[in-house]
């Protein structure tokens, strides 16, 4: 700085204009840069999403809708052929009778179902149309003849009857129809015969074969034997099972922690190392927290392998760290005036927090807790250590039987030889997945639109 | 110094009639420090400030930012034991009996001792709600009845109630700055305290708010005994009886309002007063 830069000559004030000014083009041309970059960076961001959700949806969406025959059943006495179902008899015990009724429902399983099945699809075929008994049963879904016998078993009075029973196709059956197969592909490289897929064809005009939605994505469990009567309700249960765990034990823990470390821990050093441990807890990948799990509730307390409450623990583990640090910040962006407001009323330090500070946060630790639970919901890596990723083909009725998860399913299906009927299947599972992020997110926003209203 | 000394006993004798100036110091001591001295960490903030607080009169803090007036009243609630480092030592005794005594439980010092802050702080709850808080954690009242009265009174000593009647049960920072600031003097009023602390209530209220709360001071007095700090040497000349200057940690001099801002003795409190220091 000279002397002429500060005075007020007429050249001077010109010469500084003239200054400001080109500084002024510099300050633009870094925003105009700026705003650039950030613009670039959201449009690369869109289109990444914009290109998983096209994928997903176009994969998926087929996956809603499921090929269903509807066939004629005769319950031929000639096949169904063994004693009445037990009645129960005067004086009789109901252990005895319990065994009696196991003991025929023995012998119905023994039974031929599957020429049940192979006769009504032959009943609902043109007439003599050549097929053999094998190629003609491959269009129906394994799990048709449990159905049909289930029926029976059911109400025994069906012997000798006809009736109208809707059965899943095959996976197979199901990927001709819907065009997963190339039509032009020879003999050698399809995985059904030539005479089925005709005689699919065949059902499709006449309408034995209609496409509907497939509810038993949503009712059924998963299934190897029947790829078509697979379904996410075990995987499901499992999550929710696991959600609930989460939600039961990370949150009055993290959220209580937070507390504690925020208002009541005295500073020292044993607090800085919790901190810097729970900060760096957060970044642990999720994988070793499964190996967590699997030495510690598995083979040390020896809880039951593939249980949704040792899933939960696990993701209860790997939540924690989210939810104390997201608690911790919520209380440290409490206004100081709002704690000297309550303590220089008298009130304790216990009653400022918890009349004054936990109802002004309550909406964003609300928030963050929905987000960490979302986030362990969608957790795969340390299920699989825990042996989440068997093949459970039940709804678990209780958190200590053994279940899947949503993420774990998807990447089940994905692995599956059935590519071309499971891809579409994955993809579904996707959204359904997603669906339940979204839902919980969704619940997330409103509860805190609606308490910070009212706040 | 003529002008100034003018002013000040002009606006004395608007608003200070009921009172003799005098008065103040002949009435009971209620509050007495002695050897007051706090660190924050390594960095001494007050050197033994001694001070007698007279019952049911103002006595107001002035002097330059930084000088100690506000963490000189801040002990006297004990609210530096919310601050991290902060030590205090000396004796402040209220009615003879030692505030800083171990025994002594800070939240029932706390509903002896009101504070009325800087900034209007109401909670974040209806009016209703933050009058009642206090009587509510003290348990002061005892039942629904009780507890309206008192949010009523409490209000109305505040000159607030006129205002807010209609509605009580809307958030309490939903009001102007300076009836805010009133809701804060009745939420004091409401636990029954018998001193009141005050740090700067006005230095965020306009011209208006601002004469309304002294005004209210000026009212509040014949009940309490009240401390305000102030910025404003005006200020602490329209609404108190005693005043002390402190200076850089020191209480450098305390008297009658009348005396100070007329007769200083002390050459800062002279410079102060003057505009020389700031």
């Amino acid at each position: 700085m000279t002397d002429t830069t500060l005075s007020n000559t007429p050249r001077a004030l010109s010469e500084r204009s003239q200054r400001v000014r080109d500084s002024l083009r510099r300050r633009h041309a870094t925003e105009a840069i700026f705003k650039g970059l950030g613009i670039g960076a959201i449009v690369v961001a869109l289109g990444f999403v914009s290109i998983l959700f096209a994928d997903v949806l176009s994969k998926g969406i087929p996956a809603f809708t499921q090929s269903n025959l509807h066939l004629s059943v005769t319950y031929d006495e000639s096949v169904i052929n063994l004693d009445p179902a037990p009645t129960r008899a005067d004086g009789q015990s109901d252990a005895d009778f319990r065994a009696a009724n196991l003991a025929w429902q023995r012998s119905v399983a023994m039974l031929n179902w599957n020429s049940v099945v192979e006769a009504s699809l032959r009943a609902a075929a043109p007439e003599g149309f050549e097929i053999d008994s094998r190629q003609i049963q491959s269009i129906a879904e394994t799990n048709a003849r449990h159905q049909i016998r289930d029926l029976f078993v059911a109400n025994p009075g069906l012997l000798g009857q006809t009736v109208e029973v809707d059965v899943l196709a095959s996976a197979n059956a199901d990927n001709w129809i819907k065009g997963n197969i190339d039509r032009e592909l020879g003999d050698s490289q399809q995985q059904l015969s030539a005479p089925a897929r005709a005689l699919i064809d065949t059902f499709e005009e006449n309408g034995t074969i209609t496409s509907g939605f497939a509810w038993s994505l949503f009712s059924n469990v998963d299934s190897r034997a029947a790829p078509a009567a697979a379904g996410l309700a075990g995987a499901f249960m499992g999550s929710l099972y696991m959600m609930l765990v989460v939600i039961i034990l990370a949150v009055p823990i993290g959220v209580a922690s937070a507390i504690y470390l925020e208002e009541f821990a005295p500073k020292s050093r044993l607090t800085d190392l919790i901190e810097v441990n729970i900060n760096n807890l957060a970044a642990v990948p999720s994988i070793v927290f499964g190996l967590l799990g699997a030495a510690v509730f598995i083979n040390y307390l020896h809880l039951p392998l593939s249980a949704p409450l040792v899933g939960g623990l696990v993701l209860t583990l790997m939540t924690l760290p989210t939810i104390i640090i997201a608690t911790r910040g919520a209380l440290q962006g409490v206004s100081p005036a709002l704690r000297q407001a309550a303590l220089g009323m008298g009130a304790s330090k216990t009653q400022m927090v918890f009349h004054h500070v936990l109802p002004v946060t309550f909406p964003s630790i609300l928030t963050a807790t929905i987000i960490g639970v979302a986030q362990a919901m969608g957790e795969t890596a340390p299920l699989l250590l825990i042996g989440m990723n068997a093949f459970v083909a039940s709804v678990p009725a209780t958190p200590l039987d053994q279940a899947t998860a949503l993420p774990v399913q998807i990447y089940l299906w994905q692995g599956n030889e059935n590519r071309n009927f499971f891809e579409a299947r994955t993809s579904a599972a996707i959204m359904v997945l997603l669906g339940f992020m979204i839902l919980l997110n969704a619940i997330a926003i409103y509860l805190r639109t609606r308490l910070e209203k009212r706040a | 110094m003529d002008m100034i000394a003018g002013k000040v006993k002009m606006t004395q004798q608007t608003v200070n009639t009921a009172m003799n100036p005098t008065d103040a110091i002949e009435r009971p001591i209620r509050l007495t420090a002695k050897d007051v001295t706090v660190h924050y960490g390594q960095k001494q903030a007050l050197h033994g400030i001694s001070i007698q607080i007279p019952d049911r009169a103002v006595t107001s803090f002035i002097g330059p930012s930084g000088c100690g007036k506000s963490t000189f009243l801040r002990c006297i609630n004990r609210m530096n034991d919310t601050i991290e480092g902060a030590k205090v030592g000396g004796t402040i005794k209220l009615d003879g009996e030692d505030i800083y005594a171990p025994d002594l439980d800070v939240v029932e010092l706390r509903a002896r001792i009101g504070m009325v802050f800087q900034k209007p702080n109401p909670f974040p709850k209806s009016i209703y709600e933050n009058v009642a808080y206090g009587p509510k954690i003290h348990g002061l009242a005892k039942n629904k009845t009780d507890m309206d009265e008192i949010v009523v009174s409490s209000l109305r000593k505040a000159g607030l109630f006129e205002e807010v009647k209609d509605r009580l049960n809307e958030p309490g920072t939903g009001l102007s700055g300076g009836q805010q600031q009133r809701l804060c003097i009745a939420r004091a009023i409401a636990v029954g305290p018998e001193v009141i602390l005050m740090d700067e209530p006005c230095s965020a209220l306009d011209p208006i708010a601002t004469a309304i709360i002294e005004e209210l001071i000026d009212e509040l007095r014949e009940n309490y005994t009240i401390v305000i700090v102030t910025h404003s040497m005006q200020q602490a000349a329209r609404v108190s009886q005693k005043t002390a200057f402190f200076h850089l940690g020191n209480l450098i001099e305390e008297g009658v309002t009348e005396d100070i801002f007329t007769n200083p003795v002390n050459k800062q409190t002279q410079d102060y007063i003057m505009g020389r220091i700031g």
